[in-house]
């Protein structure tokens, strides 16, 4: 898993509560085998019409809106297990969702595969919106070793949650097998109870 | 001070717990299926790590196979090639496999239940998300995500946060013609799709214990449609009949001592719940979604909510809603005309679904314009149906029985509800493409979704029987 850096980017609104995963990537495109190429995929529904030409009132086909950040609406990520959803999000080049509440699975995958879920409250989620929507080159500062997320235009930042162990994954590239492998003798130990 | 089930469960299987870190969580059974393994095994192969446990892992292809015609190849490609992977993945590291063509093939959570693999005090994952399903026998059982598959096959165990704890009673007597779909629908639509996230609940109170493990399956898989991590009953006397002498069942000796220990599994009266919510029966009637998440739902007889009386931040994305689906905000869901039924998925596909189908519909036809597609959860519930002559019954009705998987319920296979038909369907998850790119699906009991199809229209069921 790559090193997840100090990041300040524009960022693309999606305004919308409950996005499910079947909306980050519908089933029918989840017959790959590899964890590559899902970006391409990514919302699809909302971003093609059935001859594959894309909606241009859609965010992603808007040049306006550009970036590194994903924000929408409460409780993304509900629905199916597929960490697909997380892929095609990772795929596309966001390394952060913001959202005022996320489903427990996808925050999982998204931390698994060095994606950032952040977690805010809903008046600075509608702050965040209200300042990219004055102004689509506004720019979000998200620092993970001090847990921030700052409005850059306004100086305005929030003080987010994460548990201390993920954080430290992240910032040093490790995943949970390396952590798991460390305790191989307590597991044999375990099942010879 | 007593525990929770689930703290019962989870401490039995905590191989480390320490300050600042997640608990090293051990798992029992691994489930798998075609969909969310094959880059966990590239994941191990990559790492030069084996399956630690190829013992306590099954797998089957139930989401992407087709449900006719199963004895010929997978004609679409890609479908064939992630089927094809699983047998040579599940060959390579040593893992039985119930692949297509086996008479124990089906859908994941059919198939661990009746095949006596999913038993109380156990913990199970699967890379999906009802696993919550086998909850019902009083298990911890919850979906993961692929990552995690890989870490379950590298060490049987995950790091894990012990999720809060949610009790929902549900007491009193349920009416002619409400069952179990009909009570989970009703929770969510009280508690919304996201009122038990962070939490795994346990269900309980009368209405829960006077329900088959069929029942209980049905609660326990929709769970998650509440947010839930999982969903868990605790076992009991109408368990230990469902288990006792199925295949991979405990036998003589070890019977004796399983079941001894199976009766320890309650929570403890002194316990508290992070959360507890209580409901009553008797105020649930038949119930139905009118939008595209499983919380927008309503009682048959009722109308979809007035826009005005949501909160102002909520209103856009119930419009949104409302408009995939071609509803308007106040009118009755009743009479809504219906295009195709479709009763399958891990919610109600087994052989007491199938039944309760087959009696009402026995002597009625379905109505014409209406595609009726009926889809076993497994080999063996296909099996007995048509022991029992309930295939007859279908065909005589004009419904099709074809062969067991996943179909419909997601549509990865070729079973797609046509650009804006509405389906009434049995399955778990009404988002907007579920059944298809602008299928529109509302969810239904079993018992629902026969009378749609011989009705052509929502009805109230009740007045059928």
């Amino acid at each position: 898993m790559k090193k997840f850096k100090k990041i300040t980017s524009p960022v693309v609104p999606l305004p919308i509560e409950n996005i499910d995963t079947d909306q980050i990537i519908p089933a029918r495109f989840l017959k790959a085998t590899t964890r590559e190429g899902f970006g391409d995929n990514l919302f699809r529904d909302w971003r093609y019409n059935s001859d594959n030409q894309p909606k241009a009132e859609f965010v992603l086909n808007d040049p306006t809106f550009q970036g590194q950040i994903l924000i929408a609406g409460k409780n993304f990520g509900c629905g199916s297990s597929r960490e697909h959803a997380a892929w095609a999000i990772q795929d596309y080049g966001f390394d952060v969702v913001i959202s005022s509440f996320f489903a427990d699975i996808f925050k999982g995958n998204a931390l698994n595969n060095g994606v950032l879920p952040i977690q805010v409250t809903e008046e600075f989620l509608e702050k965040i919106f209200a300042s990219v929507f004055a102004d689509a080159n506004s720019t979000l500062t998200i620092d993970l070793q001090a847990q921030t997320v700052t409005i850059d235009q306004t100086q305005d930042s929030f003080s987010f949650e994460i548990n201390a162990y993920k954080k430290s994954c992240l910032i040093n590239g490790y995943d949970d097998i390396d952590f798991i492998l460390s305790h191989k003798e307590q597991i044999k130990e375990f099942e010879n109870k | 001070m007593g525990k929770t089930l689930v703290e019962k469960i989870w401490d039995a299987h905590v191989v480390k717990s320490q300050e600042g870190f997640p608990d090293i969580l051990y798992i029992d059974t691994h489930l798998i299926h075609e969909v969310t393994s094959p880059q966990a095994f590239d994941g191990l192969r990559k790492r030069g790590l084996p399956v630690l446990r190829p013992q306590q892992t099954v797998a089957t292809a139930d989401h992407n196979v087709p449900t006719l015609n199963q004895h010929l190849p997978i004609q679409e490609e890609l479908s064939r090639y992630q089927v094809d992977m699983l047998t040579k993945n599940t060959s390579e590291f040593g893992i039985e496999l119930y692949g297509l063509g086996h008479p124990y093939q089906g859908i994941v959570h059919v198939i661990g239940p009746e095949l006596g693999i999913t038993q109380p005090g156990k913990t199970m994952v699967c890379g999906d998300s009802h696993t919550s399903t086998h909850g019902a026998f009083g298990a911890i059982a919850f979906g993961i995500g692929t990552s995690q598959v890989e870490q379950v096959f590298a060490t049987q165990c995950l790091l894990l946060q012990k999720p809060k704890t949610m009790k929902i009673e549900v007491n009193g007597e349920l009416a002619k013609g409400v069952g179990a779909k009909d009570i989970i629908l009703y929770i969510i639509s009280k508690i919304s799709a996201a009122g038990g996230t962070g939490y795994f609940v346990e269900y309980a109170g009368s209405a829960i214990r006077s329900l088959s493990m069929e029942g209980r399956m049905t609660i326990c898989n929709m769970s998650i449609e509440m947010g839930a991590r999982g969903g868990l009953i605790a076992p009991d006397q109408t368990t230990f009949d469902y288990i006792h002498g199925r295949e991979f069942a405990p036998k003589g000796e070890e019977w004796d001592q399983a079941l001894a220990y199976w009766k320890t599994l309650y929570s403890d009266k002194d316990v508290t719940f992070d959360a507890v919510l209580e409901f009553d029966a008797a105020d649930i009637e038949p119930m139905i979604t009118y939008g595209t998440n499983p919380g927008m739902g309503v009682g048959v007889t009722q109308n979809i909510p007035a826009m005005t009386t949501l909160p102002a931040s909520e209103q856009p994305s119930f419009k949104k809603s409302l408009d995939y689906m071609g509803f308007q905000d106040n009118e009755p869901v009743l009479n809504k005309p219906v295009d195709y039924v479709f009763i399958g998925s891990c919610t109600n596909s087994r052989i007491e679904d199938l039944r309760e189908v087959a009696a009402f519909v026995q002597g009625k036809q379905k109505a014409e314009g209406v595609e009726v597609w009926i889809v076993p959860g497994s080999k063996q519930v296909e099996a007995q149906a048509k022991e029992e002559g309930i295939d007859k019954v279908f065909q005589d009705a004009g419904f099709l029985l074809r062969e067991p998987g996943c179909s419909a319920c997601l549509g990865m296979n070729e079973d797609k509800i046509p650009a804006g038909k509405y389906c009434v369907s049995t399955s778990n998850r009404n988002f907007e493409g579920r059944q298809g790119p602008n299928a529109r699906t509302m969810l239904v009991s079993p018992l629902t979704a026969a009378a749609a199809a011989v009705s052509g229209k929502v009805v109230d069921v009740r007045s059928m029987i």
